[in-house]
């Protein structure tokens, strides 16, 4: 473990990525202390400047853009974790029973996998949140239902190199359940490269929730990122922050989970440092 | 001869194999749709009609009655496969046309859009690969990796947005939005520039995120291939770097940017929403956006079975490219 933290924090990107997603999170956790009235309260003009009397100023009703972007981090995390969670378990579900048994169970999972591949996904986000009425809930079901396949794909090819190791086969001999085998002794051993495929896919997740809410299926009683830039985008000849300010959060927060993802990557497999 | 003949047959049996299994993708996908209009709020005929109340009572009936809503789930699933197969898919009351008039007459502009995006992120996110890997570490490498990290993060719709800010908003070099200037009555060549002047935000939006990918695959796959044995058997032979690069290395390190490609073709879709409906382009990316503000369920449905489709159709592509470009790939 220490060493795993001295690989990594040798590793000046990383470790920028890391103090970025911090400030965010910190941030998201701040923000009701910071902006404890709601973020959709009018508390100006419409189109204050920045730095004048709000930090970012004003949008087109007046309301403050720096409660906005606060208040935005905690959905935009919220929903980037949440969905990679249920991602991560439905892939690592369905990859581990195709590694596990093979065979025709195999065969099936995986064309349902690659069928998941093919179809445009994010078509099939809108059309999921668009038929599930739009919600936190629809939101994170939709953006699971279109990241799971590569988390499967990782977890059958994790499975299938573990499943005839001798310590499995003695943990069969022993009289272990299948399901004891495939989630005590299995899967500790192929994780990490689950983990940091889904460290990664926090921030598609992100991509994801922003490109839906900009679009209009955010849910209506949430502040997000998304939703703010598509609320200013009418504005933009006349007021150009309203716009700005919430895409660079973004880019802020994608960037350093990206960092920090490949860093991780890099520390558990030094060999490929150098690719 | 004998040899060459078999290669075309086994060809041949691939190609056809690869048919039969983008035909059972595509019946997948229409039962997919069918589930997906189970779950939607209200039965089946009423998501058909559009939003509530825009279509007769007599249509809702010759609906129900059309894909037999009053009879078990399994008899509906056939009747629906059936309809889409023969093409039906249904009548869009906001547009007052069919859905599958409405979507071919969007495809023209889409088809341009994703081409002009697919071959510039293409083109330059190999360049920009091949140029970083030649020199690794270099600051024209460190420049290219992180302008490639930073693309990789940013939303689309904000590229739009701030490449409309700077270039037409500020510059006035480009229009903000648009396909062509209608009221100028172009003809001709004219036109052609017109519509090209107005692809090139766009286009360039759309390919930002995929550039930065074919860019990072590029310099990695370049660098793998550079420590092979055969380089050093290419290198001992007294050929020069450039050489190397070039003849050698770049044929074996392009794969994974096709196999990339592939992935790319669904994707493209999907970003055409966004694009579209950011620079109003007139496509099928734009008409799934303003269904989504009509609630029109159907027509948003139609788009999506389309473009599953369209997505299959470019795979088949890329896998043929494939086998040309790798012959060992070949049949199995």
């Amino acid at each position: 473990m220490m060493d795993l933290w001295w690989r990594f924090s040798r590793n000046g990107a990383a470790l920028l990525g890391l103090f970025i997603l911090l400030g965010v999170i910190g941030l998201a956790l701040a923000a009701p202390l910071l902006y404890p009235e709601s973020p959709f309260r009018v508390v100006g003009k419409p189109f204050l400047a920045p730095f004048s009397d709000y930090l970012f100023g004003t949008d087109v009703l007046g309301r403050d853009i720096a409660a906005g972007i606060a208040h935005g981090a905690r959905t935009s995390l919220l929903i980037g974790f949440l969905a990679t969670v249920v991602a991560v378990c439905v892939g690592t579900l369905i990859g581990g029973f195709a590694g596990y048994y093979g065979g025709w169970i195999d065969d099936a999972l995986m064309r349902l996998t690659e069928f998941f591949q093919t179809i445009p996904s994010f078509i099939f986000a809108i059309l999921l949140v668009a038929i599930l009425t739009p919600s936190i809930k629809s939101i994170i079901i939709a953006i699971a239902a279109v990241t799971w396949p590569p988390i499967a794909r990782l977890a059958r090819g994790g499975f299938l190199a573990t499943r005839h190791r001798e310590f499995i086969q003695a943990c069969v001999c022993l009289g272990m359940s299948n399901l004891r085998v495939m989630f005590r002794h299995i899967l500790p051993n192929c994780v990490s490269p689950i983990i940091v495929t889904g460290s990664l896919m926090v921030a598609t997740a992100i991509l994801i929730e922003s490109a839906l809410s900009f679009l209009g299926l955010g849910d209506p009683n949430i502040m997000s990122w998304g939703f703010m830039i598509g609320a200013g985008r009418s504005f933009l000849r006349t007021a150009w922050w309203v716009c700005t300010i919430p895409g660079l959060a973004i880019l802020l927060t994608v960037l350093a989970i990206n960092l920090l993802g490949e860093g991780l990557n890099d520390a558990l497999n030094p060999r490929l440092r150098n690719l | 001869m004998g040899q060459s003949l078999s290669l075309a047959k086994s060809r041949f049996h691939y190609i056809l194999r690869r048919v039969i299994q983008g035909l059972l993708v595509v019946l997948a996908i229409v039962i997919l749709s069918f589930l997906l209009l189970q779950l939607a709020p209200g039965d089946a005929a009423e998501v058909l009609a559009g939003e509530a109340g825009a279509a007769t009572p007599e249509y809702m009936d010759q609906l129900r009655r059309k894909f037999g809503l009053d009879k078990p789930p399994y008899v509906q699933l056939l009747a629906y496969v059936q309809n889409v197969i023969t093409l039906d898919i249904g009548y869009s009351f906001r547009h007052n046309m069919p859905v599958l008039n409405l979507i071919l007459g969007r495809l023209g502009p889409t088809l341009l859009l994703m081409g002009t995006a697919f071959v510039l992120s293409t083109g330059s996110g190999m360049l920009l690969g091949l140029l970083a890997s030649m020199r690794v570490n270099s600051w024209r490498d460190n420049l290219i990796s992180i302008l490639a990290l930073v693309a990789y993060a940013t939303p689309l719709f904000w590229v739009g947005l701030m490449l409309i800010l700077l270039f037409s908003i500020r510059l006035d070099w480009f229009p903000t939005s648009g396909m062509e200037t209608v009221a100028a009555f172009y003809e001709g060549w004219n036109r052609v520039v017109d519509i090209a002047y107005h692809l090139v935000l766009p286009a360039i939006t759309m390919s930002l995120f995929y550039l930065a990918i074919y860019t990072r695959l590029m310099r990695a796959s370049m660098l793998e291939q550079a420590s092979m044995d055969y380089v050093t058997a290419a290198r001992a032979k007294g050929l020069t770097e450039r050489q190397i690069a070039f003849k050698h290395i770049l044929r074996n390190a392009v794969l994974p940017v096709v196999t990339m490609a592939g992935v790319q073709a669904g994707s493209l879709v999907g970003g055409s929403v966004i694009v579209e409906s950011v620079f109003a382009w007139p496509g099928l990316g734009l008409l799934a956006f303003e269904s989504l503000f009509a609630r029109d369920l159907n027509l948003l449905l139609g788009i999506f079975i389309f473009s599953a489709v369209l997505v299959v159709v470019m795979n088949l592509i890329v896998d043929l490219v494939y086998t040309i470009l790798d012959p060992r790939i070949q049949v199995r």
